[in-house]
């Protein structure tokens, strides 16, 4: 609003021919302190953002570092044609895809439910003091909640494996047994992340219009019959567009978590291509190759993820149904 | 009759799951406090569930005994800070511009930021940046890389766009800059919006991992994430090993580590119930743009 004023003052001063050079100094004469402030942010996002899609050059180049990126030679695709005949790569790669599928199966249901049964409490202050509490894991470290694992599920003095041998299980090795090991970096997820998604679900649901839960009581409806026909209709969008959001992140994998609660004993299930890429390129110092394998991770990660996108913002306009 | 039946059965239902479901968020922290304020012997015939038993402050007074673990503490709460205050100067100063529907250029520079979200590229090349500006081993490492979120970026641009036009344009025709409007009006109307950005970035500050990792091998810039790694990784290596019965078990290392992750998580428990009500106000602006 406040620049059409300015062209107009500029419009009468100047004439309408007025040269798109004296409207354009005017223009900036005004607002010049708004491109100042965008200096450091942009100075920011190309030298710490940009500059490394450059260095992603070395996945095409045999680098080494006194040529530096720009002076190592071409080679004609052989970093890829050699982590595709690497047996760790596909590894990598199945690991991230079935724990990612492990996160979505447990760990998206999870909060949805949390937050129906939330918002059935009565007792506020309760219910505030059980939110608090739900939420606090979101805000420890995977090397915390690994260290808190580490300890929960120990053979020697774990609570967890106490308890089963009084029932006359176990012990059971949950970090050093692949299929205990699944079960325990799903849980973790589910513990550390649960509560805080049921954030937005919440919000859905107190956003229903409170006449619709009126008027099923009024029809004799039952609390489980008004969850399934109202509260999950109503939020069935909040729901579809996060899965959509989620499955569109099912190739991206963070580091810490599987860094934190991995060990060598489990690496067969365990080494995920984040945690792959950081032994290759920074322990044994092949940079080509470990640039390649996360290369090719871009951009898989970037078609899902605008795919991702994409969908959600068409049923999120055309609502659903 | 039978329908007050059915709602007290259903009460007690979903408050059961509550219930279970705050205790099992609960107990892991538990234990891992018991096993820190017990003895020896109450850990070693398994009698620590979750309440300390034979009360032993022994491993808390080798954790700060050891000069490194304090230090390392003071270090990530003076690098946290500064990373803290550094990020929402920049966030601020990218948002605000961004925040104007007719900033010529707009679209042009968002683009350019958003593109950030979905394309970036990754460790390797992350670390032959950080080594070629000669940041290893610095404190800068830590904190430059990091600097703005795009998506903490978005979430204060929309915020600023959504405040009524007509205080600014008063300012503005008073002869205000830009600068003055921002810091005088716009900014202080924000705040709490700007309270739960500052939580996020100083969590995640205080909690993130991998760069520590990849940058710095100078003990004296240790992060107490990287600190406490080493010490749950070295035991975690006694573990496999005694899993393996190659080695007598040693309890000890049990409360240590134990009193490692409690003084890393303490902080935390202290300043969270303090914070928490802003951060709900923060997810929803945040889940309103997403």
């Amino acid at each position: 609003m406040h620049n059409t004023d300015i062209k107009t003052v500029a419009d009468v001063k100047t004439g309408p021919k007025a040269s798109r050079l004296s409207k354009f100094l005017s223009y900036m004469r005004d607002h010049y302190i708004l491109y100042l402030f965008l200096v450091l942010p942009i100075a920011y996002f190309i030298i710490f953002k940009y500059v490394p899609m450059y260095g992603l050059l070395i996945a095409f180049k045999d680098y080494n570092m006194f040529d530096g990126i720009f002076r190592s030679p071409w080679n004609n695709f052989a970093t890829f044609k050699e982590i595709f005949a690497m047996n760790e790569f596909y590894r990598a790669v199945r690991n991230t895809l079935i724990l990612n599928s492990l996160d979505l199966i447990a760990g998206f249901p999870a909060p949805i439910i949390l937050a129906i049964i939330l918002s059935e409490l009565s007792n506020q202050s309760y219910k505030k003091v059980s939110q608090t509490i739900l939420y606090l894991p979101h805000f420890l470290s995977w090397i915390v909640i690994g260290g808190l694992a580490i300890q929960l599920l120990s053979t020697q003095s774990g609570l967890v494996n106490i308890l089963l041998e009084k029932l006359g299980i176990g012990p059971i090795n949950f970090l050093t047994e692949k299929t205990p090991w699944y079960i325990t970096y799903t849980l973790f997820g589910v513990w550390q992340s649960a509560g805080w998604n049921a954030i937005i679900y919440l919000a859905a649901i107190a956003g229903i219009n409170p006449e619709l839960f009126e008027a099923a009581t009024v029809d004799g409806a039952g609390r489980l019959r008004k969850i399934w026909h109202i509260t999950l209709p109503c939020i069935k969008p909040t729901i579809i567009i996060l899965l959509i959001l989620n499955v569109g992140r099912i190739t991206q994998i963070g580091f810490d978590r599987p860094y934190a609660m991995g060990n060598h004993l489990v690496n067969d299930v365990s080494d995920v291509i984040s945690t792959f890429v950081y032994r290759v390129g920074l322990r044994s110092g092949r940079f080509s190759t470990a640039t390649a394998v996360g290369f090719f991770q871009s951009v898989i990660g970037m078609v899902f993820l605008l795919a991702a996108n994409y969908i959600a913002e068409k049923v999120g306009e055309e609502g659903i149904w | 009759m039978d329908t007050n039946m059915k709602n007290k059965i259903f009460d007690m239902t979903i408050n059961v799951i509550i219930v279970l479901a705050v205790l099992a968020c609960l107990i892991p922290m538990l234990h891992v406090a018991s096993i820190s304020l017990s003895s020896n012997a109450a850990i070693l015939s398994r009698r620590v569930f979750i309440w300390p038993v034979e009360i032993n402050l022994d491993a808390y007074k080798v954790v700060l005994s050891d000069s490194s673990m304090t230090k390392s503490l003071l270090f990530t709460v003076q690098l946290t800070l500064v990373h803290t205050v550094l990020c929402m100067v920049m966030t601020i100063l990218a948002a605000y511009p961004l925040s104007k529907n007719n900033l010529k250029g707009r679209n042009f520079f968002l683009l350019i930021i958003i593109i950030t979200m979905f394309f970036s590229g990754g460790m390797i090349p992350d670390y032959l940046l950080i080594k070629n500006l000669n940041l290893l081993n610095s404190f800068w490492a830590l904190v430059l890389p990091g600097l703005i979120s795009a998506f903490n970026m978005i979430v204060l641009k929309t915020f600023f766009s959504n405040l009524p036009d007509s205080l600014e344009e008063s300012a503005l025709i008073d002869g205000a800059s830009y600068l003055t409007i921002l810091v005088r009006i716009v900014l202080p109307l924000s705040l709490p919006v700007l309270a739960t950005l500052s939580l996020f970035y100083a969590v995640g500050r205080w909690n993130y991992f991998m760069d520590s990792l990849l940058y710095i091998t100078d003990s004296k810039l240790f992060p107490i994430q990287l600190k406490i790694y080493q010490i749950i990784y070295n035991n975690m290596q006694l573990e496999i090993s005694a899993a393996e019965g190659t080695m007598a078990s040693n309890l000890l290392p049990e409360s240590l580590k134990a009193a490692s992750v409690m003084f890393a998580t303490i902080p935390i428990l202290i300043v969270y119930p303090w914070l928490q009500r802003y951060f709900i106000s923060g997810i929803m602006i945040g889940a309103i743009k997403g």
